[in-house]
């Protein structure tokens, strides 16, 4: 049982896996990147992009997942949001005051419009999805290591 | 009107599942039924944005329930001081119930908010901040503050759960060390 799930599970749920998996995370990127035109936004977003990696760790086991996303590469990821967000509140200053609307509106409806809004919600999905990675992470493998005992 | 308060009652009714059942998967599960009855209700109340949140992260709440409590020996109390921890709840709750008679009163009716800040936002928000999605606008704009002190707590939990697991300076005389 133990050893199965560490390399994964059956050839059913691979095969699903790996049909669905691009389009769970190509989901999350239309959420995030829409999120100021429909409903959603950068942590809805940035939750589906963890599922759609989970997702590829719960049925091909961590080898394959870590191949795609590494630890290391989460945290950087996490840390690089969290510093884009406040960098983007930080650039409000060149025109007046903290988190200023400082790039052009655009025009509504538009993909590229509402200014800084989508690109705080690309920052805020960066930072959401990969620290739900990193502590999905962190949980199973303490998991894996308490079973192999 | 009428599915909003059957969907509280199966929410209730899970609750109090996930409360007394034994099994740990049953009680994982009853409560993944409440959270996602709770995103149906926001839908029924025309909130999507918080229903994708809430079923998205119910989900993953879910899974790392159950890859997280299942197979693992947690201890189960159900004994104890029950004469005083209830005699403490019902005083809780009787108190919470007063407060509650005084302040409830004073808000408005189920479905006709006062609307004087958010009329405002209503009307402005979208030709201010040129977002057609209007909770965006709130939330990465008007209330940009609120926002980066969510983050910082989820950034600051993912620290903690980081430094509670990690391996470095947890070793054990025989534990086994792999990443």
């Amino acid at each position: 049982m133990i050893k199965r799930q560490e390399k994964g599970m059956t050839l059913i749920v691979k095969t699903i896996t790996r049909l669905t998996v691009g389009l769970i995370f190509l989901y999350g990127v239309y959420i995030v990147s829409h999120g100021h035109i429909s409903p959603g936004g950068g942590f809805a977003g940035g939750v589906i992009i963890a599922l759609s990696f989970i997702h590829l760790m719960l049925a091909y086991g961590k080898e394959v997942a870590f191949k795609k996303l590494s630890k290391a590469a989460a945290s950087i990821f996490e840390n690089m949001g969290a510093i884009l967000f406040l960098a983007i509140a930080l650039l409000g200053f060149t025109g007046g005051y903290f988190f200023l609307n400082f790039v052009a509106k655009g025009e509504p409806f538009r993909l590229f419009s509402a200014g800084i809004i989508p690109l705080c919600n690309i920052a805020i999905s960066l930072k959401v999805g990969a620290g739900l990675f990193a502590i999905f992470v962190a949980l199973v493998l303490l998991q894996f290591d308490s079973e192999s005992k | 009107m009428i599915e909003l308060y059957i969907l509280l009652i199966f929410m209730i009714v899970g609750a109090i599942i996930a409360i007394e059942v034994k099994d740990l998967l049953s009680s994982v599960v009853a409560l993944g039924a409440v959270g996602l009855g709770l995103s149906i209700v926001f839908l029924v109340l025309k909130a999507p944005d918080l229903a994708i949140t809430q079923l998205v992260v119910e989900i993953l709440c879910l899974i790392i329930l159950i890859r997280a409590t299942l197979k693992k020996d947690l201890p189960f109390s159900a004994s104890g001081r029950w004469v005083l921890n209830t005699l403490i709840v019902t005083g809780f709750i009787a108190v919470f119930l007063l407060v509650a008679m005084k302040a409830l009163k004073e808000l408005p009716e189920f479905g006709y908010p006062m609307m004087k800040v958010a009329s405002t936002y209503l009307e402005q928000g979208m030709p201010k901040t040129g977002a057609a999605n209007l909770v965006s606008s709130v939330i990465l704009d008007y209330r940009a503050y609120d926002t980066l002190g969510e983050a910082t707590i989820l950034f600051t939990a993912v620290i903690g759960v980081l430094a509670l697991v990690r391996r470095i300076g947890r070793k054990e005389v025989n534990e086994k060390i792999e990443e």
